[in-house]
């Protein structure tokens, strides 16, 4: 068995909002609804959902870059929630984070160089000649070159920029490294550069990733497990092979089916989703789903679902997830 | 005579390091009632064309070719006429919008801005009409949503306020450029669906500008794939789907990540990156990214080839390309 690397168990975060009058409750936004997974060594474990459901909010979370409410978040064993931004310094070289703006992520006036060693002023000093060989080895590693140190972001393409972020979150050697879509703003060309890189990353440094991404494309090429996160919750979560062939939550069998196919003899006839996200404020009880949901019935109404094993390593969150994986979606008769 | 027939257009922006060529030689013809969609990576011209086609190119835009409209060239037309005929006989779904909605007025009152100054609606008929064109493009609850500022709008009801803007004058020609871009999967699939639909109940020509292959292949009946300024590829959308034939779009297509193809496969990548619009190659823009270039390709610039009827390559090793395509063409 090998080592867990990242361990986040009933993580949950609420932001508070401005109150409407004095004397009024307070009101929340419900990003975290109690989140807990676990991710091997060497793994890729993907997060999707829709905007608003919470993915970038766990990011932030488990990378210890805002205050959790309750929960815990466990890098290599060791304890992240609660620690003060001094103590979290030294363990910071452990996990690193790629952004999903590669224009905005990069400091301009910065020399390459100089972006790229920054981390390292983390673990402590380094003499200036060691750092040198280090940033030129992980230039080379992500496909850049040694002499790209003096240039500057602006000197750069899209998914060269890309590159250069993600040569920013080797150099500490981490163990893990959270990628927040770190595709989405390229173009199809590249971003296959990108995705591939990410790959061979993994197979030379063993790193594990936490990859999040709206793409199931991109999630399924990249990732071994999957969680699919709907309204601050996971509803579904298992090997990429299992929950893509057999979905046991409807919204995950939706999503599979929204995505387009670019292929010969078009249109389709599918199931579309009434309604948009719904709001993130209230906190209700019953099933998050069930506004959107085809198979609703009184049961989703009445009682909250909760995480079950439906298949050896498979778990939905859905009243009727055995019906979903037997007939795929509809309507309950 | 066709609705919009568009030829040789050529569009260059001037820049401090001279002029950007960011359309060359562009045909389009459409009729009445078709879709067509451009696909291309960013920098292609894709954007350059549909802004070229309303006639709000930047100011350091310049235009050469023709654009005709029912006959009339557009491209001749004074800023005044063509005030007259955007929004009115072509309109346009922007791809932000967020952004292309003015937030400091009402949904409602944008929408009523093209019924009062086109149709010469009186205030109360055009509010009648906006609720109306809401309630057409399924956002719930006209009659309160007509008084929100667009921030109080999410995503899809803003695009959705976007579209009724568009149909408010029944145009002949929607230009959609990226309209689900910004969107979640979920409701890019609800947005598609109605821009299908009320393109067939009005019987209205769609250009649809997206970067996903599967946007385009799921929506469109022509197709022109654009690479560097120029269209590289062209035809009926299921023959184009069905035969890949330029090399760049067979490498569009396999660097795609596809539902269903798992983790065993590798991405195909098509190396470097594309081709600076300021200093475009002699010839053929794809020549150094390309598996089967030759010194051929860097010098002159390919012509028009026809594989099918209706299906037209630029390249000069069109056999070789189609030959290639069972195993790949990129290793």
């Amino acid at each position: 068995m090998s080592k867990t690397v990242l361990k986040v168990s009933k993580l949950v975060r609420h932001y508070p909002l401005p109150k409407e009058s004095l004397f009024a409750d307070p009101k929340f936004v419900y990003a975290l609804n109690g989140v807990s997974f676990e991710i091997k060594e060497g793994k890729s474990f993907g997060i999707v959902g829709e905007s608003g459901c919470g993915k970038s909010t766990l990011a932030r979370n488990v990378m210890a870059l805002e205050p959790t409410d309750s929960g815990s978040v466990q890098i290599l064993g060791e304890e992240v929630v609660g620690k003060t931004f001094n103590e979290l310094r030294p363990l910071r070289q452990h996990f690193q984070m790629v952004f999903q703006d590669p224009y905005g992520s990069l400091d301009p006036h910065h020399t390459v160089g100089r972006i790229v060693a920054e981390p390292l002023a983390a673990i402590g000093k380094l003499p200036s000649q060691e750092k040198t060989e280090r940033v030129a080895e992980v230039l080379s590693s992500v496909g850049l070159k040694p002499t790209d140190v003096d240039k500057y972001p602006h000197e750069f393409s899209g998914g060269q920029r890309q590159r250069i972020a993600i040569a920013r979150a080797l150099i500490t050697k981490p163990e893990l490294i959270v990628a927040d879509e770190p595709v989405s703003a390229l173009d199809v060309s590249v971003q296959a550069q990108v995705l591939n890189l990410l790959r061979d990353l993994q197979d030379s440094f063993g790193v594990t990733y936490m990859f999040i991404s709206h793409d199931l494309a991109v999630v399924e090429y990249l990732c071994d497990e999957v969680a699919v996160m709907y309204l601050g919750s996971i509803v579904e979560k298992g090997r990429t092979e299992d929950l893509f062939a057999s979905p046991a939550h409807p919204y995950t069998g939706i999503l599979l089916d929204a995505v387009p196919k670019p292929a010969a003899g078009k249109k389709r006839k599918r199931i579309q989703l009434s309604g948009s996200v719904t709001g993130q404020t209230e906190k209700r009880s019953g099933c998050a789903f069930r506004d959107r949901c085809p198979m609703v019935d009184d049961r989703c109404k009445r009682e909250t679902p909760t995480l079950r094993e439906v298949a050896p390593d498979h778990f939905a969150a859905c009243h009727y997830s055995k019906k979903m994986m037997e007939h795929g979606l509809s309507k309950p008769s | 005579m066709a609705l919009l027939d568009v030829e040789n257009l050529d569009v260059s922006l001037s820049t401090a390091m001279g002029p950007a060529r960011a359309v060359r030689g562009l045909n389009i013809s459409l009729e009445k009632g078709e879709t067509l969609g451009i696909v291309g990576e960013s920098g292609c011209g894709k954007s350059m064309t549909a802004l070229a086609l309303m006639g709000l190119l930047p100011d350091n835009g310049t235009t050469e070719g023709t654009i005709s409209l029912q006959g009339e060239d557009l491209l001749l037309k004074s800023e005044k006429e063509m005030c007259k005929i955007r929004g009115n006989r072509m309109a346009m779904i922007f791809q932000e919008p967020m952004t292309s909605l003015n937030p400091v007025h009402t949904v409602g009152r944008q929408i009523m801005e093209p019924l009062r100054l086109h149709r010469g609606l009186s205030k109360s008929e055009a509010f009648k009409e906006t609720i109306g064109l809401m309630e057409r493009v399924g956002i719930p609850n006209p009659s309160e949503r007509v008084h929100n500022y667009p921030h109080q709008l999410s995503g899809g009801q803003r695009q959705r306020v976007m579209i009724a803007l568009a149909l408010s004058c029944s145009p002949d020609i929607l230009i959609a450029d990226e309209p689900t871009t910004a969107l979640d999967v979920t409701i890019q699939d609800q947005i598609l669906e109605l821009i299908q639909n009320l393109v067939d109940e009005e019987g209205m020509a769609l250009i649809l500008i997206s970067h996903d292959l599967g946007v385009i292949a799921e929506n469109t009946e022509k197709v022109a794939v654009m690479y560097g300024g120029a269209v590289v590829e062209s035809g009926p959308t299921d023959q184009i789907f069905g035969n890949l034939a330029h090399p760049y779009t067979q490498g569009l297509f396999a660097a795609m990540p596809k539902l269903g193809m798992g983790r065993n496969g590798r991405l195909t990548t098509i190396p470097g990156t594309v081709p600076d619009l300021i200093n475009l190659p002699a010839g053929c823009t794809f020549t150094d990214r390309c598996p089967l270039a030759t010194d051929e390709c860097g010098t002159t610039a390919p012509s028009i080839s026809t594989v099918e009827a209706g299906h037209k390559v630029t390249c000069h090793h069109i056999d070789q390309a189609i030959n290639g395509r069972g195993e790949g063409l990129y290793k």
